[in-house]
């Protein structure tokens, strides 16, 4: 053991490939659309209900991820994701559609990163060769379960966050050359600063982020400086802004070009979108569209993760309670950077 | 940094809501909606036999209606995210509030989903609605009883 909830992955297992399947809003406007892999022209993706648009965009991003790495279905052995309709029941759907051994993972928007050290864990414990890992998130399911009806007119703040139609799936295998590859994981604490607007998420997981960043850092023995990138899932512009203030104070040195949020980058900080994107398939499409070929082109040889999760319902909120909230990392290291 | 600490930091951080802009915006936004509410309601009055009395129910049905169409074709929302408050208040926000709940749940069915959700967000609006009718008017009953005021 390295530290409390720290894992080192000896057998540095590898990202043999990612995919990526995203909506209308996504192709429109996001900057990464095209890394994406597939882009639908309407929110339902061809379904009849919003639910099954979500799990469509799962199986696709599967099917993607498989293909990439030259694998079918029977090659896979599990299938870890997670969404953040109740009970999962899109990710439920598409194991169901897969036949794959599933496990759900709920770390709400951080299940990108959870995922992935679960399939990492997976991977080095020899129970597996092939892994599909990742997260998705739907615009329309989600905003209905969490917050008013599509159609409902409310002004939304600045603060607010746009949840993304998109799913991410990374196929990881046991170590191989030439693909970035899993060094060290640390699994997020519940962090609660007692903040309570939920349409202002990036605030309230800031404190989390920082957290899992100083733990992950003191594990490692590394600085900042040692890494490419360093980027957090949807803290969106309110939220990236407090992790840095906090991260200076404490005394690291932020600097603005490696220090990325997914969330906040999501749409190219177009102001129709407020303070960015969030949603567990904001950190899964970025990780695994444009910081994954970023690796592989060689331009990040060492990557931090931090996906970001607001553990909130709308019970809870209407309850009165605050919002706990978590972050999960996982470094990825590629060719040079893995002797580091 | 402490939770208090942080909790200041984030107040500095997170924007404060424009407030006199979004009141101008709201009232322009209520305005508009109100005035094309009298402009039907005149139009009931010369065209129809109505009186300034009665034209109320049709021009309350005819504002819903406008608000309906204009919240199927996703408009409404982007009205109210210019006028605030402005385009919540007028019946035309009680509208939109009860049309998008029931498009919304329409993939759950006629009853159950249409049916038992339209008034998810509008139900509030009526209990409180008549429990308040109900209060003001116990008021003026008893005022009137006692001679304070007239009917």
């Amino acid at each position: 053991m390295v530290a409390r909830g720290v894992i080192r992955f000896g057998s540095r297992p590898t990202i043999r490939a990612a995919a990526v399947a995203a909506g209308p809003a996504e192709k429109k406007n996001s900057p990464f659309s095209s890394q994406f892999d597939r882009l639908y022209d309407s929110e339902l993706c061809g379904q009849k209900t919003n639910e099954q648009a979500h799990r469509q965009l799962i199986e696709d991003a599967c099917d993607l991820a498989l293909n990439k790495a030259e694998k079918t279905i029977s090659d896979a052995d599990y299938l870890v994701c997670g969404d953040l309709v109740n009970e999962m029941t899109p990710s439920n759907f598409a194991a169901a559609s897969t036949g794959l051994p599933y496990v759900g993972l709920f770390s709400a928007c951080a299940t990108s990163t959870s995922a992935l050290a679960y399939a990492a864990l997976l991977t080095e414990a020899g129970a597996a060769s092939l892994v599909l890992a990742g997260a998705a998130s739907q615009h329309s399911a989600i905003e209905r379960q969490f917050r008013y009806p599509i159609e409902y007119g409310f002004k939304k703040p600045e603060n607010a966050q746009w949840t993304v139609t998109a799913a991410g799936i990374a196929a990881v295998t046991p170590h191989e050359q030439g693909y970035p590859s899993i060094s060290q994981a640390t699994v997020g604490r519940v962090v609660d600063y007692g903040l309570t607007d939920p349409l202002n998420m990036g605030a309230a997981m800031a404190p989390a982020a920082f957290d899992t960043f100083r733990r992950h850092l003191e594990a490692a023995g590394t600085e900042p400086e040692d890494y490419d990138v360093i980027i957090t899932g949807d803290l969106g512009a309110i939220g990236t802004e407090l992790f840095r203030k906090m991260a200076t104070e404490a005394g690291y040195s932020v600097e603005e070009d490696r220090w990325r949020d997914a969330g906040k980058e999501f749409y190219g900080g177009d102001p129709a979108f407020f303070a960015g994107a969030s949603g567990a398939g904001c950190s899964a499409a970025v990780y695994f569209s444009d910081v994954y070929n970023r690796m592989m082109e060689g331009e990040y040889r060492r990557a931090l993760l931090m996906a970001t999760g607001a553990l909130l319902s709308p019970l809870t909120f209407q309850q009165g309670e605050s919002i706990p909230c978590t972050c999960h990392a996982v470094e990825l290291v590629m060719g040079e950077g893995e002797n580091r | 940094m402490d939770r208090q600490a942080y909790s200041q930091l984030e107040q500095q951080i997170t924007p404060k809501p424009p407030l006199a802009v979004n009141l101008v915006k709201a009232f322009v936004t209520g305005g508009i909606i109100c005035a094309i509410g009298q402009g039907i309601m005149y139009f009931y009055m010369y065209f129809f036999d109505f009186t300034e009395r009665t034209a109320g129910n049709p021009t309350v049905a005819t504002m819903i209606f406008i608000a309906m169409l204009l919240t199927g074709f996703g408009k409404y929302k982007r009205i109210a995210q210019f006028g605030g408050a402005g385009s919540a208040v007028p019946v035309t926000g009680f509208g939109n509030a009860m049309i998008s709940a029931a498009i919304e749940h329409r993939t759950e069915g006629y009853v159950l989903g249409v049916g038992g959700n339209m008034f998810k967000l509008a139900g509030s609006v009526i209990v409180f609605g008549v429990f308040s009718a109900f209060i003001v008017a116990l008021i003026k009953t008893i005022l009137v009883k006692f001679g304070v005021v007239g009917w």
